[in-house]
């Protein structure tokens, strides 16, 4: 009975359908302001002259591959091509700029490769259990989630916590521009109707990312990156022993790349910060974390691949989409007239297993596609010559910003915030701290104050805030990176002292 | 870079060949694609139908639709720009209320309500009062003697603040006297995630979220004049002596320029479709309602309905 699934999965259609899928949404998503969501959702509609088993397979390709796909302008040019990827930019360029970028490139694919096998292994075998661990979340977990997220800040910092305080405060209070969740009320719009939407994550990537590179690009005559003197191949060797001695993290990163996936809300962007701020954590060598440190890259692009399945865990199983992107898929499956909801499995279980191999065979299709292509992309961004290359990303810029909403003020936005960003730089704040308080401060407050109408109509705010098992772990993790660190510095101290 | 060129290309191309469609030797209205802006993201209520109505649009006129999204501050940054675009009849704008009420009474978000030129509204989502499958309140009567015992303590979920699940909320509690929470979350997705997790007690949602979660929730009353068909068991909160009847409506809008015979043509084209009868067992299928309210008899509806929804400001401490 499966096993037929399997055999429908591995038809020819849908095998093409699959690869088509991987390389659109590797492509779309490299884009910087184009994400994976932006390609569900312009793409879904070539999908519905095909069977509904099809056209999932189809989207779930794309969107598996537009996850992927935001390592390459992560890598090649510090900026992150999709939410997903932030957490890339910090050891993924820095490693290109020391002529790493190819090996960067390969380690990508293979974390992405296997992020997404174990997401989509979990979403086969495990999805009523784990989509429990969904509903187990409310307000006060997502909350700590992302206090827990917030705490990366000092990892950010490069050297400055001060600095990376500000540059999260500043990122804040831009979080806080438009209209709150709770209440409705408007904040820092200045009367005019852009901001209402508030400040979107991807104008503020874009801004405080892109254009400060590009600023840098045009000021110093150096090369973009380092070019390797030596034809070095895909590196694949190399790549796969660094991704065998780091296979812990792998593991621990795609796992919670699937449980964070599973959180509606939360998805690809969180769960590759927190992965990486648990890698740096456990970590040998914490200090190499934001200087091209490939376990930092490889925690961040498999955590945010197995979101892909982690996400459709609700989704199939409760009809609540887990991320956007699984939104899109849940509408196209309703005008496939496919009844979504609690009994999709029982009802349509032939659709839906054929979907999950399917997903699982497109995903197995990244490694030669995201190899091919990501070598592809590497040669033309180390080749092109500046004078190209500024001017071809400072358009893609524009393009992506504008095609977030079709709204022009939006591009003004993001240019404001780039200057923003580049005199930051320069003062000695980088852009990820900013970032980060802009993707989780939304997360935090809503947390917050719906945890808070809940506990003080129950009579129990305190025990709301600090009494969920769920809660209490979350804290317990966060309190353990923030001091992790000085607890080990304590014990290093020591040890030559009872040496002595 | 030509590689890119090429991607992009492929894509736009694939796009462009999907809207143009079939060619149909045009008799009259529309001559080519409509393009139909839709204030919220993908994949959302508004989403789905725009593509399910496709369809019976394109065996009508012989058209296709280009759908875009314009997302922004709940539908506000859409309506705001909606008397800046082209008026040939050719752009229609999915509306909902009773968004286009309680905004401009919020404050400044770039629109009044008189300012939108609805044409036709075709669907309304009913209220409806929903708890967990497992939860110890069977029926609306057990509610309301629960916040009665014990006021502010039963906490409801429901979709965004001052929006239609945040108005039947506080009409309903007028009218049962009574007083619970309200806890806004970010989309349906979160709210009924909120509600089968029990994290809260009850969710103010709509006949929607019932048809899809089936077994796992129980609904209280539906805000309708007559049971919904496909809940017969489930009262209406008229049955249990509360005036709760609406929903949020959904409807077309074109920009305030567009022609007259456009307009009037472009609503009996949405009249037509929401008499297709399989596109009619597919919405009522997802608990879904359809209403028939054409350009005809807009102003008097929307003047009607405004006159409520003041009222209902007056609760949400919008109007003074």
């Amino acid at each position: 009975m499966i096993l037929e699934h399997l055999a429908a999965s591995l038809s020819v259609a849908n095998l093409l359908l699959a690869l088509a899928g991987v390389t659109a949404g590797t492509v779309i998503g490299a884009l910087p302001g184009l994400t994976a969501t932006m390609a569900i959702a312009v793409l879904t509609p070539l999908t519905f002259t095909l069977e509904p088993s099809s056209a999932l397979i189809a989207l779930g390709a794309i969107y598996t591959g537009g996850i992927y796909g935001g390592c390459y302008a992560a890598i090649l040019i510090n900026t992150p091509g999709t939410p997903s990827s932030i957490a890339t930019t910090l050891d993924g360029f820095p490693m290109a700029k020391r002529g790493d970028g190819d090996l960067a490139l390969t380690l990508a694919v293979l974390a992405s490769v296997f992020g997404g096998i174990v997401g989509a292994l979990a979403l086969l075998f495990i999805s009523p259990l784990l989509a429990k661990v969904a509903l187990a979340f409310g307000p006060v977990e997502y909350f700590w989630l992302a206090i827990l997220g917030l705490t990366l800040v000092a990892a950010l910092s490069e050297g400055s916590l001060i600095k990376g305080l500000i540059g999260c405060c500043f990122g804040l209070l831009i979080a806080l521009v438009g209209t709150a969740i709770v209440g409705g009320d408007t904040r820092f719009v200045f009367g005019t109707t852009t901001l209402l939407g508030g400040v979107d994550v991807i104008v503020g990537l874009i801004g405080l990312f892109c254009i400060p590179v590009l600023i840098d690009l045009v000021a110093t005559p150096e090369a973009h990156l380092k070019m390797s003197s030596d034809v070095r191949g895909f590196r694949l060797k190399e790549a796969l022993s660094i991704a065998w001695k780091s296979k812990w993290n792998m593991l621990r990163s795609s796992a919670l790349g699937t449980i964070i996936g599973i959180l509606p809300a939360a998805g690809g962007p969180v769960a590759s910060l927190i992965a990486y701020a648990e890698a740096r954590r456990a970590s040998k060598r914490p200090q190499n974390f934001g200087k091209g440190e490939p376990d930092g890259l490889i925690a961040s692009e498999s955590a945010n691949n197995a979101t892909v399945g982690g996400g459709l865990i609700p989704t199939l199983t409760l009809g609540i989409p887990g991320t956007p992107a699984d939104a899109i898929i849940l509408g196209a499956l309703l005008v496939h007239g496919v009844r979504i909801g609690p009994n999709l499995f029982s009802n349509q279980s032939s659709i839906v297993y054929t979907f999950m191999f399917g997903l699982i065979i497109a995903t197995i299709m990244m490694l030669p596609v995201g190899l091919i292509l990501g070598r592809y992309f590497y040669r033309s961004i180390i080749a092109i010559p500046k004078a190209i290359l500024a001017p071809g990303i400072a358009f893609l810029t524009i393009l992506g910003t504008y095609a977030v909403h079709n709204n022009i003020y939006e591009v003004w936005l993001m240019l404001g915030l780039g200057g923003v960003g580049w005199i930051l730089q320069k003062m000695g704040v980088p852009p990820a701290p900013i970032v980060l308080g802009l993707v989780l401060g939304p997360i935090a407050e809503q947390g917050f104050v719906q945890a808070w109408l809940i506990g003080n109509a129950t009579g129990n705010v305190l025990g709301m805030f600090f009494g969920r098992p769920i809660s209490i772990a979350i804290i317990c993790v966060a309190l353990l990176v923030l001091f992790y660190p000085a607890i080990t510095a304590r014990f290093a101290r020591r040890v030559p002292d009872e040496g002595a | 870079m030509a590689y890119f060129d090429f991607c992009k290309t492929l894509t736009f191309s694939a796009l462009l060949a999907l809207g143009l469609g079939v060619a149909q030797p045009a008799a009259a209205f529309p001559d080519r694609e409509v393009t139909y802006i839709i204030p919220f993201n993908a994949g959302g209520e508004s989403d789905v139908t725009a593509r399910l109505q496709e369809g019976p649009f394109q065996k009508i006129t012989g058209q296709n639709f280009v759908i875009q999204y314009m997302v922004g501050a709940g539908g506000a940054t859409a309506w705001s720009q909606l008397n800046g675009m082209q008026a040939d009849g050719h752009l229609i704008m999915g509306i909902n209320l009773p968004h286009l009420f309680l905004q401009p009474m919020e404050g400044t978000v770039g629109y009044k309500t008189e300012d939108i030129t609805v044409l036709n509204v075709f669907q309304l989502t009913p209220h409806a009062l929903i708890v967990p499958a497992d939860s110890p309140i069977e029926t609306l009567e057990d509610y309301i003697a629960e916040a009665k015992a014990a006021p502010g303590a039963i906490t409801v979920a429901g979709t965004g603040s001052n929006s239609a699940n945040q108005v039947a909320q506080l009409t309903f509690d007028k009218a049962a006297g009574i007083a619970t929470t309200y806890v806004p979350f970010t989309g349906t997705a979160a709210t009924t995630a909120a509600l089968l997790g029990n994290q809260v007690r009850a969710q103010w949602g709509f006949t929607t979220v019932a048809a899809e979660q089936g077994e796992n929730v129980r609904m209280l009353a539906v805000a309708m004049e007559e049971r919904h068909p496909l809940f017969p068991d489930v009262p209406t909160f008229k049955e249990k002596g509360i005036d709760l009847v609406g929903g949020a409506h959904r409807g077309i809008a074109v920009p305030k320029d567009t022609p007259e015979e456009l307009r009037q043509q472009l609503s009996d084209i949405f009249s037509q479709i929401n008499s297709d009868p399989d596109f009619r067992s597919r919405m009522e299928e997802g608990g879904y309602v359809l209403v028939d309210i054409g350009y005809e008899v807009m102003d008097e509806f929307m003047s009607e309905l405004g006159a409520e929804y003041i009222e209902v400001g007056k609760l949400l401490g919008l109007v003074k």
